[in-house]
């Protein structure tokens, strides 16, 4: 390393380009300094600059989504989106990637995911009620899988369960897309006071600068090979790569943040996420429009000689950042002395509009505060929307000899098995307001609002498939499947959070497979009036020039109003009358049948007719509301075929279909046509139900009945209900035995 | 009727037995601090919840059995005042001393959360009269260490004492004889690794829970 | 001066993660293993130099909170 008169390193073109700066952006630094930086500097505009903190692949095209609507307090740019849910009450919510750590590490990176995803939504002021997760792991046969799914699933449990928060759903999926990067997406739902929400932005001048939570080591430092002159010669053994949880100091950090919270003690306030006290400091003092002074020999730390670079960037778990109103000082240490936290006074606002960091007397860092944000890279990457895949012939796609044999294997395939041995490790259960969860295999989870009548609607959903054969129809169909999951509960939809895992953006077919699937996310948000109000990017998901499946993971919250109008998938009865509604044509390109029972994965996946998703989606929602369906459920992987069937697991009782009119057999039953739902109602139901439908231009007709033990369909398929339960519930105990 | 929750930190189920208490005597319990050296006075009812007091680090139980709030707790329990454990509850309990045995880590090695059958044992004690000749309840469970070890000596004292009050119906968990809950010989502390008190709202996990508070509530 | 603690299950305990633990190494071939005991080690670093008073105050400690007496037992080492 060369070094200059005062024996400290100079920055080479090396070190910028361990740093993941290019050329053109040194240039700029050197710009707005006047000199060179210093290698805390560096480091600082590094981390800022990085994708996962400018979003500089993504922003311009996030930009289009659509994130405002009435119900809309907070959209994107804060910790989470704030959206009002009525009666004083707002719901807070999140989904976030933690992809590569996962796979590092599968139960420290899943669990220090869901740590941070609640620290995103309580720093907000919302009591986390509820979690859900997204994951995608690798082909079953593949030697990791197994080991990644006990460590993530463990993971995720270790840490919602010992916090309390009720983990009430989630999906799971296996493609060989995943065998080198696994995705775990993490959603948290909080809720809080609609006049008791708190933000990032540092106000005032010469106000205290609290930290709170655990204390800082050398977790999760990306330096690369910083080899900086400030480092001991063993500090690289000192850097752990992986970030270790501890879910009981975040449990107290809740309890300590909500009740300072309740007074009025606390102006901003931010977590330390990626990129730790750089971020957090300067995302408050930015949007303040102030500057920060840290002392960093305050800072408290786990291990002696920590460097100002060291602190600077460690990824530390459950830490906060927060500016407190001036006189309230004492307050503040009571609350979180009470609660056994480590808390110090490390700085404070000033007018300069530049971050001052001060080490054992030096200054250590100086830097405007605006040029961080304002002049990160937005890059404009060349795309290339890939065209979607042929549309197959439904003549050209085999029908299968024996349904019996088809059904039993799409219903035993990974990624429609019962789900059982993942969620029976998640405490779904605590904080008592758990209506319904993964448990019943319902489409979304539902959890009332404490102490009310009303509750809220949770789901999470993408069919990467779909995104894959074409990202706009993904894009769409993803957006679109978690409107009407929320709508088969009886839910206002209202407003989604996103998970964007893609590929290398560099490549302009993986960036096209991001716009196109914006594009189409967005006008689905649009027809349904469904803003974005949070989500996050994940990029450069691949190995060895192999990228995943494109995974834009969608988590939908809506609202029940009243919680003696809601529906579920459970509620069939013996004797009820099965009514399909919207359009069926057969369509099996892109489909489970075409994969599981064919082995191709080929073809365009089935369009999403948006104006009639609207149409049946609203009188779907009525119906429930009028109290006309004993049992919804929406049609999505397997079509009719496996509605039936879950619908029948959950209710525990066999259900007929007819025989298919003008289609033919395979596509009737495990087509997947979009925008359908199938309805359990009574007899006396069935006229009116379908006379409505037809009055508002919805195609409805009589599928089959509900009763008896037997899952059966006329020309296909005839087997027990129990016998089929066996192989939907026995696949992944097997799989993990 | 005065009742207390104690809150440790890391503890999760305080609010919850809170609700359950609140709506069984139609009363606010005290939600008392681990840190305090004396119960409230008046208290005739303490719940300890569940959660992962500690985070559960060491054993679970272990340094919430040793906090300043138990000691009280043990002197008045021992004196006949009525205390209940559930989950995390039940672990503090055995580790302070007030029942017998311990709760190990799971024989399947994972935490499991599901509706689970139980079967009640004894239907004369302070915590089950309520429940009349019904023989079989649901009761919530979630839990990574809810195996239930003791001597075989204890076990036959347990048994012969009518001291085991809940078993479970398919044992989720390995303990022995399938125990899942047990009071001591007076018959005023009691310990279970199922949540009753999250079995009292038709919407949640059913109402099998109400009888086991209005059993102890009315034995006061 | 530093205590080490280790503490185990007690003979006749059911160690379920012992188990696990020593059927995996039978999967992996390693078939002489016969039995596996998980335990824990605690390491203490104390003020003093009086062995014998640390041995004491250590055996308190673990009566007193470090090892659940009922299903674990276990063994002081002190070091200088």
């Amino acid at each position: 390393m060369p070094r200059n008169s005062k024996n400290k390193p100079v920055i080479t073109p090396e070190i910028v380009a361990e740093h993941g700066l290019s050329e053109g952006e040194y240039e700029i630094i050197l710009d707005r300094l006047g000199r060179e930086p210093n290698i805390n500097e560096l480091g600082i505009f590094s981390v800022m600059w990085s994708e996962h903190c400018s979003y500089k692949s993504s922003r311009r095209h996030l930009a289009k989504f659509l994130t405002k609507g009435d119900k809309v307090i907070q959209g994107p740019g804060e910790n989470a989106g704030v959206i009002d849910i009525g009666d004083g009450d707002a719901i807070i919510f999140k989904m976030e990637s933690h992809n590569h750590p996962s796979y590092i590490e599968p139960y420290q990176g899943a669990a220090t995911g869901v740590g941070g995803i609640m620290r995103d939504v309580f720093t907000m002021g919302a009591r986390p009620i509820a979690l859900m997760n997204a994951l995608r792991f690798g082909e079953p046969d593949h030697p990791k899988t197994k080991s990644l799914v006990n460590g993530v699933v463990a993971g995720i449990g270790g840490y919602g369960n010992c916090v309390g928060v009720p983990t009430v759903g989630g999906e799971t999926n296996f493609h060989k897309g995943y065998n080198g990067n696994i995705l775990v997406n993490a959603m948290c739902v909080g809720l809080a006071r609609t006049d008791n929400v708190f933000y990032s932005a540092a106000k005032g001048i010469g106000n205290p600068i609290f930290y709170v939570g655990s204390k800082t080591g050398r977790d999760g430092i990306h330096g690369a090979t910083m080899a900086s002159a400030e480092f001991d010669d063993d500090s690289e053994e000192k850097r752990p790569t992986v970030q270790v949880g501890d879910p009981f100091t975040e449990k107290l950090l809740i309890e300590a943040c909500l009740e300072l919270m309740a007074t009025d003690a606390i102006i901003a306030i931010q977590d330390m996420g990626a990129a730790g006290l750089t971020s957090s400091s300067i995302e408050m003092a930015d949007k303040g429009g102030v500057g920060i002074e840290l002392n960093l020999d305050k800072v408290p730390q786990r291990e002696p000689n920590m460097t100002p670079y060291e602190m600077m960037l460690s990824e530390s778990q459950e830490r906060m950042l927060m500016v407190i109103q001036p006189g309230k000082e004492q307050m503040a240490f009571d609350v979180f002395e009470k609660w056994e936290l480590d808390v110090a006074q490390i700085g404070k606002t000033t007018d300069t509009g530049r971050l001052v960091l001060k080490h054992q007397r030096k200054k250590v860092c100086d830097i405007p505060i605006a040029p961080l944000a304002d002049d990160a890279p937005n890059l404009d990457r060349p795309y290339e929307i890939p065209k979607s895949l042929p549309v197959i012939s439904l003549s050209d796609i085999h029908e299968t000899q024996d349904y019996d044999d088809a059904l039993v294997r799409i219903i035993s395939n990974p990624d429609i098995a019962s789900k059982r041995w993942i969620w029976e490790q998640y405490d779904r259960t605590v904080m008592t307001d758990t209506v319904d969860s993964s448990q019943s295999g319902g489409d979304a989870a539902i959890v009332r609002i404490h102490g009310s009548n009303k509750a809220v609607a949770i789901t999470t959903d993408v069919t990467p498939r779909y995104v894959q054969a074409d990202p706009y129809e993904g894009g769409k169909q993803c957006v679109a499947e978690t409107w009407r999951n929320l709508t088969c509960v009886g839910a206002d939809p209202i407003a989604i959070t996103d998970c964007l895992n893609f590929g290398n953006p560099e490549r302009p077919e993986i960036m096209g497979q991001l716009v196109g699937a914006i594009e189409g996310m967005n006008e689905a948000c649009r027809a349904f009036d469904y803003p974005v109000v949070s989500g996050n990017v994940s990029l450069y998901n691949e190995t060895n020039g192999q990228a995943i499946p494109p995974t834009p993971a969608v988590g939908g919250v809506g609202l029940i109003p009243d919680l003696t109008h809601f529906a579920t998938l459970n509620g069939a009865k013996e004797g009820d009358t099965l009514i399909l509604l919207g359009e069926t044509t057969g369509w099996l390109g892109s489909s489970i049948y075409l994969r599981e029972i064919l082995r191709r994965e080929e073809g365009a996946p089935p369009p999403v007719d948006l104006e009639a998703e609207k149409r049946t989606g609203d009188y779907v929602r009525k119906l429930i509301r009028m109290r006309r369906v004993n049992a919804v459920h929406d049609l999505s992987d397997g079509g009719l075929a496996i509605t039936a069937c879950e619908m029948a697991f959950a209710g525990n009782i066999g259900m007929s279909l007819n025989a298919s009119v003008g289609i033919p057999l395979h596509g009737w039953l495990f087509g997947e046509d979009q925008g359908r739902y199938l309805l359990a109602v009574d007899e006396h139901s069935v006229n009116p139900v379908i006379s409505t439908a037809k009055d508002k231009g919805i195609i409805a007709q009589v599928v089959g009945k509900v009763g008896g033990d037997r899952i059966t369909a006329v020309g296909g398929f005839d087997v027990t209900l129990q016998g089929l339960r066996e192989k939907h519930e026995g696949w992944l105990p097997e799989f993990m035995s | 009727m005065k009742t207390a929750v104690i809150v440790f930190p890391a503890s999760n189920c305080d609010r919850d037995a809170a609700v359950a208490l609140e709506k069984i005597t139609g009363h606010k319990a005290e939600m008392v601090w681990h840190r305090e050296t004396t119960l409230p006075a008046g208290i005739d009812f303490v719940v300890i919840p569940g959660g992962f007091s500690y985070g559960d680090y060491l054993r679970s139980g272990a340094m919430a059995a040793r906090s300043p709030i138990v000691k009280d707790i043990v002197t008045k329990a021992n004196l006949g005042l009525p205390v209940a454990g559930f989950c995390n509850g039940f672990q503090i309990l055995t580790e302070a001393g007030l029942l017998p045995g311990a709760l190990m880590r799971n024989t399947g090695l994972k935490y499991v959360c599901r509706p689970q059958k139980l079967k009640i044992s004894n239907n004369n004690t302070r915590y089950t009269s309520k429940y009349g000749n019904v023989s079989e309840v649901t009761f919530p469970i979630a839990h990574h260490d809810g195996n239930y070890f003791a001597d075989d000596e204890t076990l036959n004292k347990l048994e012969k004492g009518g001291r085991v009050v809940f078993r479970y119906d398919g044992n989720p968990n390995g303990s022995a004889r399938d125990i899942a809950g047990i009071c001591n010989e007076a018959g005023n502390v009691f310990g279970m690794m199922p949540h009753p008190e999250r079995a009292i709202d038709p919407l949640h996990g059913g109402t099998d829970g109400i009888n086991l508070f209005k059993s102890i509530i009315e034995s006061i | 001066m530093k205590a080490i603690i280790h503490i185990g299950l007690k003979p006749g305990v059911l160690d379920p993660q012992g188990r696990t633990i020593a059927r995996s190494l039978g999967d992996l071939g390693f078939s002489e293993v016969k039995q596996a005991r998980q335990g824990k080690v605690i390491e203490l670093d104390l003020a003093g130099e009086d062995i014998t008073i640390a041995e004491t105050r250590v055996k308190d400690m673990c009566e007193k909170l470090l090892a659940n007496t009922v299903i674990e037992s276990y063994r002081i080492e002190i070091e200088d």
